[in-house]
């Protein structure tokens, strides 16, 4: 029988290596908006696991405007990705504060 | 049973493609890596009786946002081996907070366990009778119809925004211009000369 917990499991581990994945990958922001996906995702599987589990729908519609943020998200993420990349020919996020001004 | 040993392969898959995604070395297998867990995760939700959630991962994650990835990564070339370099630095850091964080979660994990969590009042029961996708339209465009305008909102300004930041003026193509072919005439295009015998031609 799956239950509520094992969901909430799964879940954990998936946002907790979201998070360790910004962490190691101070670098790259590629996959640091990837990661940010993860936790989106482990965000989503829980919102559906607690519908599932309480009977009750409205998590599953919550779930799909999370989606619809992370997706527009990615957009502007990459967006922002590629034009700074335009101009200075490196994505790395650790000079990122230099953008301002 | 099958549900069960389902669940146990689903989560296990997420998770190992979880933790493939951040430690690739190479971008591009990142992807691939994010894409096998949000199929994972498809299937995870599909186990938890939310079929259209499930189909809207699959469609506009994999569909959409991890071909977006792969574009925005393979079509900037950047030097990867050099984005590598400083990982280490922050792995100790990124445990400690990473260890915290599972502690946190199953401190609240335990006190959920603890009691039982009734809903007072349900909003939208599941009915057994109306399938999934019927049931999330019908909710969908009656009570929370002016949430949805806004969520098809937020997708129209990133959608604009996205194309704002990243036109910019070429100057270094030559783009068709319809209107001045069209215009054209053979008037102004061609001339008559009576030109000296002897003397070269002027161009």
């Amino acid at each position: 029988m799956i239950t509520l917990t094992h969901y909430l499991v799964v879940s954990a581990i998936l946002f907790t290596l979201g998070v360790l994945g910004i962490f190691m990958n101070r670098k790259n922001l590629i996959v640091i908006l990837m990661a940010i996906e993860l936790i989106l995702l482990s965000v989503n599987l829980n919102l559906v696991a607690f519908s599932n589990a309480l009977h009750d729908l409205v998590g599953q519609v919550f779930a799909m405007f999370v989606l619809t943020v992370a997706a527009g998200e990615a957009a502007i993420g990459l967006a922002i990705l590629v034009i700074y990349f335009r101009g200075r020919g490196t994505i790395s996020v650790e000079d990122v504060n230099r953008m301002k001004g | 049973m099958i549900q069960l040993l389902a669940f146990y392969l689903f989560a296990a898959v997420v998770c190992v493609s979880g933790a493939f995604t951040i430690l690739s070395r190479n971008p591009v297998h990142s992807v691939l890596w994010l894409i096998l867990a949000f199929f994972n995760a498809a299937g995870l939700m599909v186990l938890a009786n939310a079929e259209f959630i499930a189909m809207l991962l699959v469609i506009v994650y994999v569909g959409a946002v991890a071909v977006l990835f792969l574009f925005v990564v393979m079509m900037l070339n950047i030097d990867f081996a050099e984005l590598r370099a400083g990982v280490m630095k922050y792995a100790a850091v990124g445990f400690a907070l990473a260890v915290a964080l599972v502690a946190e979660i199953l401190i609240a994990v335990g006190a959920y366990s603890a009691g039982t969590l009734q809903l007072g009042r349900r909003i939208a029961p599941i009915d057994a009778k109306v399938n999934n996708i019927e049931a999330i339209g019908q909710l969908l465009y009656s009570r929370y119809l002016f949430v949805f305008e806004g969520a098809g909102l937020v997708l129209l300004v990133a959608m604009i925004g996205a194309i704002v930041l990243t036109l910019r003026p070429r100057t270094d193509v030559k783009p068709q211009k319809i209107s001045r072919q069209v215009q054209r005439r053979a008037k102004d295009a061609t001339r008559n000369v009576n030109h000296p015998v002897g003397q070269g031609v002027e161009l």
